[in-house]
């Protein structure tokens, strides 16, 4: 049995809207200090999910406890344990960056002087000092961001939640955005952020939940997803495309392999488990006179994974899916 | 199923002095979210022409245009009139609290005042608290232009402030019903156009501009009925005579019923609203 301390325990959370079955069966298990990525496509109940577990939606069936407390029964309790910072800036436009932070602590039930103080600390940290005194109007959407997740940070919750905090983003300022979350973990707090993008989840995440039309689909760190799509992969481009077939017949022979053509037909793509048999691959290339215009190895992308998973026909679909879980189990 | 399971994990109990409930932290919060509001208006000034202009454009049109022929003179019509208007206006003036909550509820920001450890009550109660300025200055307003215009209130100072303070009351009351639409609406015009639907004909269907023994019976009967008329009545007895009537007493027994039903409404529909 595990003695880590779990943040979020969550099983077969369901939640519709109409006739949409927005989350479909949700278990989540976040062990507390780690920081864990629920990845998935536009619509993929990643919202309503962590709405649910933040007290803002009631599910329509299943459980969640965030530190040993049921999200619905002592929402109350979950309420001062976490901080929510949501996909839209949910910060107060018509005010200042300091009357937004004053107003959240006295709320949180801070004294006014306590409230002052923990506004300016965190304005320093999160580099807003200089316009603590502007309407946000004026702010820019990584100000924005900033400034919204310092708001759910002033009564240093041990569970955040952070919903698409770099979407919308540009590159720089994602890079100062993930620098933040990577210090806010440095620090023992838990957070489960959602994003669609897999670079992000692989970056910053220590475990990753792969989540399409209500379900998780995948689960794991995220090299055990990578290595679940498969190892890497051999790719060759021939001086001569004529030669292709010949080429495949050799990878079959000496790899054990069906080798994938480009549409173009000039380039072959195989699994590659075993590195020591490329070069066996290559001498009989040589020996059959294929020559080689260029040769790599790819390492597998969570780009492929979550196309494997979540792109993938319907049929073929549901396979993916029991191959992955079975790797990872 | 849902017994509950042994969980493994340990509770974390929240840090001391974080999410305290209670009517005192409720109360404390409620002024919080109200300083909010207030801020906001300092921000958007704008957003009190109605306050600030409807009174005097209405008093003066009104007075002058009926004094006359209901009243004689202007002022003798005064101090009929000038109850009316004031009462009109906070009333109207409540409409646009409603709509000012939904326009603020479809902001991100409410989503974090959902996941605050906080009463449920208080963003919405400190929403209605802090428009009870709108209703002072309308009030102050009303008085001031009748005053100007020749308005002696023969009950007094007092008497004034005391009335002033009861539509206040009454006006922060009836906001609780526009909020409660202001949140099931789907959008924040919608609440305007029906509230001005239905008010429209309340305020005008009561005593607030003529006497009411012209009308005939059936109308007559309903502005007798109407809860307008009552409030109007109570701030006319006691700005004209200093005269606490039953009137008040009606008034404030309405307000405080319209409150117990609207505002346990208004919450639960404000937590369900995703």
């Amino acid at each position: 049995m595990t003695t880590t301390p779990l943040a979020v325990e969550a099983t077969g959370l369901v939640k519709t809207f109409g006739t949409n079955r927005a989350v479909d069966g949700v278990d989540l298990r976040v062990e507390a200090g780690t920081v864990y990525g629920v990845l998935g496509p536009n619509g993929a109940g990643k919202t309503t999910t962590i709405s649910m577990l933040a007290t803002l939606l009631k599910a329509d069936a299943g459980e969640a406890r965030v530190f040993g407390h049921d999200v619905r029964r002592e929402a109350q309790t979950v309420r001062s344990l976490i901080g929510v910072t949501g996909q839209y800036a949910s910060v107060d436009e018509t005010l200042s960056a300091t009357e937004n932070l004053v107003i959240f602590s006295r709320l949180l039930g801070l004294s006014r002087a306590e409230s002052k103080r923990k506004s300016v600390e965190l304005l320093e940290r999160f580099g807003l000092t200089e316009a603590a005194k502007r309407p946000l109007k004026n702010f820019s959407g990584g100000m924005r961001r900033r400034l919204d997740l310092a708001a759910s940070l002033i009564a240093q919750p041990p569970l955040i939640f952070l919903d698409e905090p770099t979407t919308g983003l540009d590159p720089r300022t994602r890079a100062q955005m993930w620098d933040t979350i990577r210090e806010l973990v440095a620090t023992g707090s838990t957070v489960l952020l959602t994003t669609q993008y897999l670079d992000e989840a692989d970056q910053l995440a220590d475990r990753i939940a792969v989540i399409d039309h209500g379900r998780v689909v995948a689960e794991g760190t995220g090299d055990e997803l990578k290595a679940s799509i498969g190892t890497s992969s051999l790719q060759l481009r021939l001086t001569d495309a004529l030669r292709l077939d010949a080429a495949r017949a050799l990878v079959r022979n000496t790899l054990g392999v069906d080798a994938v053509a480009s549409p173009e037909g000039s380039r072959l793509t195989a699994p590659m488990s075993d590195p020591d048999r490329v070069t066996d691959l290559l001498v009989s290339f040589r020996e059959a006179g294929i020559s080689l215009a260029e040769m790599s190895v790819q390492k597998p992308t969570l780009d492929e994974v979550f196309l494997t998973i979540t792109g993938a026909p319907a049929t073929t679909d549901d396979d993916a899916q029991r191959e992955l879980e079975g790797s990872i189990a | 199923m849902t017994t509950i399971a042994p969980t493994t994990s340990p509770r974390v109990a929240p840090r001391p002095g974080i999410g305290a409930t209670g009517l005192g932290a409720t109360i404390r919060q409620s002024f919080t979210m109200a300083y909010r509001g207030l801020v906001k208006v300092r921000r958007t000034p704008e957003q009190l022409f109605d306050v600030t202009l409807m009174p005097i454009v209405f008093t003066v049109m009104f007075t002058y245009i009926f004094g006359g022929a209901i009243a004689g003179d202007i002022g003798s019509y005064l101090p009929v009139i000038i109850p009316g208007i004031l009462v009109q206006t906070n009333i109207t003036s409540s409409i646009v609290t409603g709509v000012q909550l939904r326009e603020d509820m479809d902001k991100g920001v409410f989503d974090r005042f959902k996941s605050l450890p906080i009463a449920r009550i208080a963003p919405l109660a400190g929403a209605l608290l802090a428009d009870t300025v709108r209703y002072a200055i309308a009030t102050a307003i009303t008085f001031t232009v009748g005053i100007i215009m020749g308005l002696r209130p023969e009950g007094g100072a007092a008497a004034v402030v005391l009335a002033g303070l009861l539509v206040i009351v009454v006006a922060w009351a009836i906001s609780w019903i526009f909020a409660y639409f202001g949140v099931i609406a789907r959008t924040a015009s919608s609440v305007s156009g029906i509230a001005n639907l239905v008010l429209f004909p309340l305020t005008f269907l009561s005593n607030a501009f003529v006497p009411t023994d012209t009308l005939p019976g059936w109308l007559r009967w309903f502005t007798e009925v109407n809860p307008i008329s009552h409030l109007i009545t109570a701030v006319r007895e006691l700005i004209n005579h200093g005269a606490v009537t039953g009137d008040l007493w009606i008034s404030l027994l309405g307000a405080a019923v319209v409150v117990a039903v609207f505002a346990p409404l208004t919450v639960r529909a404000y937590m369900r609203k995703a």
